[in-house]
């Protein structure tokens, strides 16, 4: 871990204004992440801003019907909201399916969007990886990539977005509020939010220099079933081979959003168009233009298969 | 004391205390935080400097520069150690590669450097900023492809490389039911939950070691060696131990780069070493392929056995040699065994929990079931047509105890065989198909020379001191309920200490050899106390009882304390075994059952239940012993559906080097495990009449889960882990 200076911030507008002043500025909340990357040396900042003071620890019903999440409410208390568990169920059990107790009491909901991949390429400051050292090479694509993505793929990386809770807000058009160096506030859509790797895998997200995170919100409920379904090689705290969240409604319409197979939030919306078709026919537009390697192939039929499972607990 | 004819009766057979489930004498210690780990001498060392390792950045080849000025020059560095600066070392008899490599590189995450600091923040910041430039040389990583070129090891633990009875070919050619199955096992790390760590102290020349080793004098010993001094100036202390599996036999980097850190900062130097490093710093167990052959007439006798196995390690040196499974296990005329060992540019393979009989018995016991459908006979039923009262090699020499065929039966009938479904993926419970395994669990029962030193105070108390370790299997509490059985005092009246260079060398721990081994060491140093009490006291030692703190002789008593007149009585003396363990045959049975649950659409699979019967003589405490092999239940699960060290090919090292890439069970993937020991002393072992646990209850859980997924799913999987993308393509059409 380098030296870094630290502070903490008064204000969201100060926050971001502080990190736009002082070079190598991060935002520090739960530190969940952050803290182990700083400690590989993955992450090096020169100045921590610790925005955990900011009154940002609420959920507020908004007036078209909505939830405002403020960026500092924590995983678990996200997950244990009642108005969560009625109206958004499927964003409850992704967050349950993340992590452990431990690290959900302390991990924020503007920090979950941000996590950054846990490729071992990444991790390992003596591999090539184009996200931690831009310009070095993939390890990961004729490497061992049994965890890797499978949609949305470049030759320059093929990493996979970590998060359970990002999967479902993708699946509930969450819209991400932010607050900007310059004192002014905007709105980015979640379908935005990330990013594919392309040639900039570095690049994981929307957010400028500076920029912070104050709230999500949430549009008024879709009522239906909300499943979230995440397979890995254990039971319990381990990153998704595969992920599906779903909001399925009584007549087989519906959404679904899957984790564990791109650089984000994987969702088609004319995949689901599909929906009450069935799995096959779901997955089809949904992996168009998949591009795995020999050692993730399987995630395909895992996807429909996991879809499928999803689907026939919608209808029980 | 040697112990060269089988045991009579003796103090040990009244279990007034050994033999009952107390709880450890340690566990205060450790669930309050109090029992001082390798890192934790807090009040010994106080003002320690922190060292921390640099591991190569390639596999194979050499340091072209090393350059450290940024290292020396950032804040709070003290010293930094280098092969260089370290001059010439030895290497410990048990060490393969060197622990302190350069220019040379012989394996990823090769200790190169130690940077040592005042504090751990500013010796891990300082390390990064060491500018080390290698030349990289292609190197050998993928044992499948080094399989051919693999050579046969001098012999391997407890045997011959190759053996052969009968006519294996022509045996196996005539069968009318034969099985030709190859299956192969991964790399697994030990990923015990305390890592390496020291710490080094030198008082001019001499020098005391805090570490966390399951082998104090193999420890002592290859230190001394490597750092060229006598071993009568080192002095090893490891009282308690975070989990060793294997993995701590030896002597590691941390210990000798903590004693040559101290050296050079001229202060107490700790040494830990980060998980990341490991993985491919420390050792692992070997990755095998296995090639088995069984041959059996219709009766489902089998007549011929062929097992064949591939391992590999740098520089070609140890076998992970599964072959050690199938050799005892089951009956046939005509046998083959063969070993060959790949010569890889990897880490170093080593011992891990069950060396060779674990992944042995995740191939066999596969190729069992295999068989047994085959011949349309039940698993356990074919295993008890073929089970054997003598070593199948050697027929002359029969197994001092075994009931496998008991272990297999109670079992059966205590998990409900029966209700296994002949057909497999015919039993479904909603979206889950449901199946049941079996496996026989097998594992040689080693003894070793032990020895302890007993004192008896003034006041009653009785301690013990030998060198022998607590892994986490309860020694402490065995030593001291044998100590209190031999000297008819209360648990409460006995002191242990262990793990310490100055005490007794003891068995040690590993091998499963250690509970049977350090407590027949004990049982020796109080045989002596005991006579030496009865001299003083006027008594017959043959005939006296020690009880309630007495020694009582017809209607004569005296308390044991009045026999102590100058602060204490001191006895000490080791066990050592004559050739019983040549004549017959000493080993531990098994049987373990699964029920596995797996999901028809994404093949995920969930245990359901377990059930392990394990006969291994006299059981010391079936508290401390059923947590040995619930333990390994668990191992053995991970090994079965997750634990896979990922070989990078091209750069020759385990990718998945922490406890996010590498999973080995978490709660939620353990249900309820059952376990049962047979009732049964064994008098060839050992005075103690007892035997080890802790490997046997590794052996056969993976397979038996394999199995279990088999008899679910109808899908045979050979490689492990039996991971739900091999499944997945013979699933159920799910739409």
């Amino acid at each position: 871990m380098k030296s870094f200076t630290y502070e903490r911030a008064a204000s969201p507008a100060e926050a971001a204004a502080a990190a736009a002043r002082v070079p190598g500025a991060r935002f520090i909340a739960g530190g969940t992440n952050l803290l182990d990357l700083m400690r590989l040396e993955i992450e090096t900042p020169m100045h921590l801003i610790d925005v955990n003071g900011l009154d940002l620890d609420k959920i507020e019903p908004t007036r078209d019907g909505g939830l405002r999440i403020g960026a500092l409410v924590r995983n678990t208390d996200l997950a244990a909201d009642p108005r969560v568990r009625r109206d958004y169920a499927v964003l409850s059990r992704a967050l349950l399916a993340g992590a452990s107790g431990q690290l959900r009491n302390k991990a924020t909901t503007a920090g979950n969007l941000l996590q950054r991949t846990r490729c071992p390429y990444f991790y390992d400051t003596n591999q090539p990886c184009n996200k931690r050292l831009p310009g070095s090479g993939c390890g990961a694509l004729e490497g061992f990539s049994r965890q890797h993505a499978v949609v949305g793929v470049s030759k320059a990386c093929i990493a996979t977005h970590p998060s359970d809770m990002a999967i479902a807000m993708r699946l509930l058009d969450a819209t991400v509020e932010t607050a900007r160096p310059d004192g002014s506030t905007r709105r980015v859509p979640i379908a935005d939010f990330h990013r594919l790797p392309g040639d900039t895998p570095h690049v994981e997200h929307a957010l400028a220099p500076g920029e912070l995170i104050t709230a999500v919100t949430l549009p008024k409920p879709l009522g239906g079933t909300h499943l979230y379904h995440k397979v890995r090689d254990r039971a319990s705290y381990a990153f998704a081979l595969v992920s599906v969240a779903a909001v399925i409604q009584p007549d087989g319409n519906g959404r679904i959003a899957v984790g564990g197979v791109a650089h984000k939030p994987w969702r088609v919306e004319a995949a689901e168009a599909e929906l009450p078709r069935g799995a096959r026919a779901v997955a089809g537009p949904l992996l168009a233009d998949a591009s795995p390697t020999h050692h993730n192939a399987f995630k395909l039929t895992l996807v429909q298969r996991t879809l499928a499972a999803v689907l026939a607990e919608a209808r029980a | 004391m040697k112990f060269e004819t089988a045991a009579g009766e003796n103090p040990i057979d009244r279990q007034a205390v050994v033999g009952k489930g107390v709880d450890r004498i340690d566990g205060p210690l450790k669930t309050t935080g109090t029992a001082t780990y390798a890192f934790e001498w807090h009040e010994r060392i106080t003002r320690p400097a922190y060292g921390h390792v640099i591991g190569a950045g390639i596999a194979k080849g050499r340091i072209v520069s090393l350059d450290l000025a940024y290292v020396r020059q950032a804040p709070g560095v003290i010293t930094v150690v280098t092969a260089q600066s370290a001059g010439p070392l030895g290497k410990g008899g048990r060490n393969n590669a060197t622990l302190l490599g350069g220019p040379v590189i012989e394996h990823y995450h090769q200790a190169v450097a130690l940077v040592v600091a005042e504090t751990l923040e500013q010796a891990r910041a300082a390390a990064q900023l060491a500018r080390i430039q290698y030349a990289r040389e292609p190197g050998t990583f993928d044992l499948d492809a080094e399989k051919d070129g693999a050579t046969r090891p001098d012999s391997i633990t407890g045997g011959p490389a190759d053996t052969a009875i009968g006519d294996f070919a022509t045996a196996f050619a005539e069968a009318p039911v034969r099985l030709d199955g190859t299956y192969t096992t991964p790399g697994q790390a030990h990923a015990m939950m305390e890592p390496h760590a020291s710490i080094a102290a030198w008082e001019g020349d001499r020098l005391t070691l805090w570490t966390s080793n399951q082998m104090i004098d193999w420890g002592k010993q290859d230190l001394a060696k490597t750092l060229n001094i006598p071993a009568d100036n080192i002095r090893l202390i490891s009282p308690y131990i975070g989990g060793g599996f294997g993995g701590k036999l030896f002597l590691r980097a941390d210990a000798l780069l903590a004693a040559l850190g101290a050296r050079a900062a001229k202060r107490p130097v700790k040494v830990a070493l980060t998980r990341p490093l490991m993985f491919n710093n420390t050792t692992h167990r070997a990755a095998t392929i296995q090639r088995i052959r069984i041959g059996a007439g219709a009766d489902g006798r089998i007549v011929a056995i062929g097992h064949e196995n591939w391992s590999g390690d740098l520089n070609g040196l140890k076998a992970e040699a599964g072959v050690r499974y199938s050799r005892p296990l089951y009956a046939g005329a005509h046998r083959m065994s063969t070993t060959r060992v790949a010569a890889l540019d990897l880490p170093e393979a080593n011992a891990m929990r069950a060396p060779s009989d674990a992944p042995g018995s995740m191939a066999l016991e596969i190729a069992i079931d295999e068989m047994a459908e085959k011949l349309k006979l039940d698993p356990v039923e074919f295993r008890i047509i073929n089970d054997t009262l003598v070593d199948p090699e050697k027929p002359e020499r029969a197994f001092s105890e075994r009931h496998l065929k008991e272990c297999l039966n109670q079992g059966a009938r205590r998990f409900g065989w029966h209700r296994r479904a002949a057909e497999p993926a015919t039993r479904r419970e909603g979206a889950w198909l449901i199946g049941l395994g079996v496996a026989a669990a097998f594992r040689d029962s080693p003894v070793t020379t032990s020895a302890a030193r007993v004192r008896l105070d003034g006041r009653g108390i009785v301690t013990v001191e030998t060198d022998m370790t607590d892994i986490g299997t309860g020694s402490y509490t065995i030593i001291a309920q044998t100590a209190a059985e031999m000297m008819g005092v209360p648990l409460e009246r006995v002191v242990v200490r262990l793990g310490d260079s100055s005490f007794p060398v003891s068995s040690g721990s590993g091998g499963q050899w250690g509970a049977n081994s350090s407590t027949s060491g004990v049982y020796a140093a109080c045989v002596k106390l005991r006579e030496n009490l009865a001299r003083r006291l006027g008594f017959d030692a043959e005939q006296a009882v020690f009880e309630d703190g007495e020694i009582r002789q017809g209607g004569r008593r005296a308390a044991l304390s009045e026999a102590v007149v100058d602060g204490e009585m001191i006895a000490e003396d080791a066990i050592e075994f004559g050739d019983l363990d040549d004549r017959y045959k000493l080993s531990t049975f098994g049987a373990h059952f699964v029920e596995v649950a797996v999901h028809s659409a994404t093949a995920e699979v969930r245990i359901r239940r377990m059930l392990a019967v394990c006969s291994a003589g006299r059981i010391l405490n079936p508290k401390t012993a059923r947590s040995q092999v619930i333990g390994a239940m668990t191992m053995g699960v991970g090994a079965a559906l997750m634990e896979e060290l990922a070989v990078d090919k091209r750069y020759g090292f385990f990718v998945n080097h922490d406890l996010a890439g590498y999973e080995v069970p978490v709660h939620a993937d353990i249900p309820h495990q059952e376990v049962l020991f047979l009732e049964e002393t064994d008098p060839l072992s050992s005075p103690m009449k007892a035997k080890g646990v802790g490997e046997l209850g590794i052996c056969g859980v993976s397979a038996a889960v394999a199995n279990a997924i088999y008899n679910a799913t109808g899908v045979r999987v050979r490689d492990y882990p039996v991971t739900l993308d091999k499944l997945l393509e013979g699933m159920p059409e799910a739409i």
